[in-house]
């Protein structure tokens, strides 16, 4: 819609420019920060451009900042949560689609109290959950390793990727369905050959969400993966929170950076999918 | 003649719609889990636990000790203050811009991006981005003070009266362009018969947004306000990395609190108790949904 009279146009634009300011400030001042040496950082200003655009810093933060004494640097961090990301986005996401074809198109009775029970579970604040998890994990001899922090991943993110399945397979129409099943093609058969080809464009949409979910993540991992495990964004909490030594401002800005690039990768390469993905699973950890 | 029994009945079933067979591990798993797992929590804050749980009841003494311990209500005194401008904020603000980006402004894709990338980071990234940024030697107060301005102060994050305010920043700063995303989306299905009309009639259009289509958005701006209240309630990682619930316990927030005494301070019944409150907290959060079907319903019935 239009019709802002002139002085409104001139108004909006500058409203827009400040609240990009508010937005981008922070990207630039990490960026920025990154890359100059302490002498600038101490005697020059926040907004200056850095004397030279170098990534030393950036290298120290991979591989040679401590935590504590040990001075490994963030990429230890960096694979860690690499592993838990692949086997727990992977099958988040098959579970999700599975659990959504079973419930939509096959109907079972109870499915819709089940759906009210993880709607719900969708609302319970972890450190409700903690204590008991970690108790299960316990039994199930898997606390403190990677098997049980992607269990405890896959199972706090079963009601979002089962809800947005659900949804997106009600839209489809049943008539492919049942046209699959007067064919005689079984549960498994309409699930590979039908449901999934057509359910793609929602594949990505919670490929992506939970890429970002699960990469940003840092309680379950601090609490679940155990000291071998610790996922990049505790590690990167302990690096800035907890040196010993006089803080170096551009190491930690660099860590941050190198933290936040991979939701952002994904992020400005996914665009469209990413807003699909934080509209259809709102509800999130 | 008799009819089949439940188990024969359940067989058929099972043969007939092979759904059930996954739909028993996902009951399993749920009820264990999001009915279970609570249960046994809400259980424990009766009890005396310290580092192992235990099971002798002592009624409500855990929850009258949460209260009266002055960390605990300082959280929760931080938490009802950064929800109330957190909440009010990013509706605010995400409201503000979606109606701005809805006027064919020119790089309204670029505007988008921007306003929306901090929610596809991580709240330690965001909390360590404005700690810097706040940090009163080398931030924005250095920064205004080497224009001149010597006795300018922005010392929010190192003084406890303020410090929650600080951390309101940095969280508006994420959460807002979430807001403004869904906002945008509502505003784009409304019906452009609406403007039609009140262009012709002469309406400003300040005055169109807020009397019909804000009003017509009233169940989208509902859900907003209770995701954003379900979030407050499980903040947890932005004052870990901001402040680490700092200076002293003045930026504290419940969510932190049940952490900290489940695994730090080896207090679970204390800490159960909390987690107890912090379910509480969600169902006020989630309350609006109740009042909005409730008024669907009878909508409905009339």
């Amino acid at each position: 819609m239009t019709g802002f009279p002139r002085m409104g146009r001139v108004g909006l634009y500058v409203f827009l420019l400040i609240s990009a300011l508010y937005f981008i400030a922070p990207l630039y001042v990490i960026v920025g920060t990154s890359m100059k040496t302490m002498a600038e950082i101490r005697w020059g200003d926040m907004l200056a451009l850095p004397e030279s655009f170098n990534v030393q810093y950036w290298q120290h933060a991979w591989s040679s900042s401590c935590t504590g004494l040990n001075c490994d640097g963030l990429q230890a961090g960096f694979w860690n949560s690499v592993r838990i990301l692949i086997p727990s986005v992977l099958l988040s996401v098959f579970i999700g689609a599975l659990n959504g074809y079973a419930l939509s198109f096959w109907r079972p009775r109870g499915a819709n109290f089940l759906m009210a029970i993880l709607v719900c579970g969708a609302f319970i604040p972890y450190q409700v959950l903690l204590y008991p998890l970690v108790r299960i994990t316990n039994a199930l001899d898997v606390y403190g390793s990677l098997q049980g922090i992607v269990l405890v991943h896959l199972i706090f993110s079963l009601p979002m990727t089962t809800l947005i399945f659900r949804n997106y397979y009600l839209t489809l129409p049943q008539e492919l369905f049942k046209a699959a099943r007067v064919d005689g093609a079984g549960f498994w058969r309409i699930f590979t050959s039908i449901v999934l080809p057509l359910s793609i464009p929602m594949l990505a949409v919670a490929t992506i969400l939970q890429v970002t979910n699960i990469w940003n993540d840092f309680l379950l991992g601090l609490i679940f993966a155990g000291k071998e495990n610790l996922p990049m964004t505790v590690q990167l909490n302990n690096i800035v929170n907890s040196q010993l030594a006089e803080r170096t401002y551009n190491t930690d800005m660099a860590a941050t950076l190198l933290t936040a690039a991979v939701p952002l990768l994904v992020y400005f390469f996914s665009g469209k999918y990413f807003v699909r993905g934080i509209a259809s699973g709102a509800v999130k950890g | 003649m008799q009819g089949p029994t439940s188990l024969q009945r359940c067989l058929l079933g099972l043969r007939r719609n092979p759904a059930y067979w996954l739909m028993l591990p996902l009951f399993g798993i749920a009820l264990t889990v999001f009915v279970g797992c609570v249960l046994y929590s809400l259980l424990l804050s009766f009890t005396d636990s310290k580092l192992l749980p235990s099971y002798v009841f002592v009624e409500f003494k855990q929850y009258a000790r949460l209260f009266i311990s002055s960390r605990w209500t300082t959280s929760l005194q931080n938490l009802i203050i950064f929800g109330a401008l957190y909440i009010v904020g990013c509706l605010v603000l995400g409201t503000l811009l979606a109606i701005a980006l809805d006027q064919k402004v020119r790089g309204e894709n670029w505007f988008r991006t921007l306003f929306l990338y901090p929610h596809a980071l991580s709240y330690v990234v965001t909390g360590l981005a404005w700690q810097w940024l706040l940090n009163p030697a080398f931030g924005i107060q250095a920064l205004v003070r080497d224009t001149g301005w010597e006795s300018f102060t922005f010392d929010w994050l190192v003084n406890s009266e303020t410090v929650i305010f600080a951390i309101i920043i940095a969280a508006l700063w994420q959460g807002s362009g979430f807001i403004m995303a869904l906002m945008l989306a509502s505003l784009r299905s409304v019906d452009p018969e609406i403007w039609r009309a009140t262009r012709i009639d002469g309406v400003p259009a300040w005055r169109t947004y807020w009397s019909v289509v804000l009003p017509s958005l009233a169940p989208m701006i509902t859900f907003c306000i209770v995701l954003l209240g379900v979030s407050v309630v499980k903040s947890y990682d932005l004052v870990v990395a901001m402040t680490n619930g700092g200076p002293g316990i003045a930026s504290e927030l419940p969510a932190k609190f049940v952490v900290d005494h489940l695994f730090e301070r080896n207090n679970i019944g204390l800490a159960m108790a909390g987690a107890g409150m912090l379910l509480v907290s969600v169902l006020c959060a989630a309350a609006p949904l109740w009042v909005l079907a409730a008024i669907r319903k009878r909508g409905a019935n009339q």
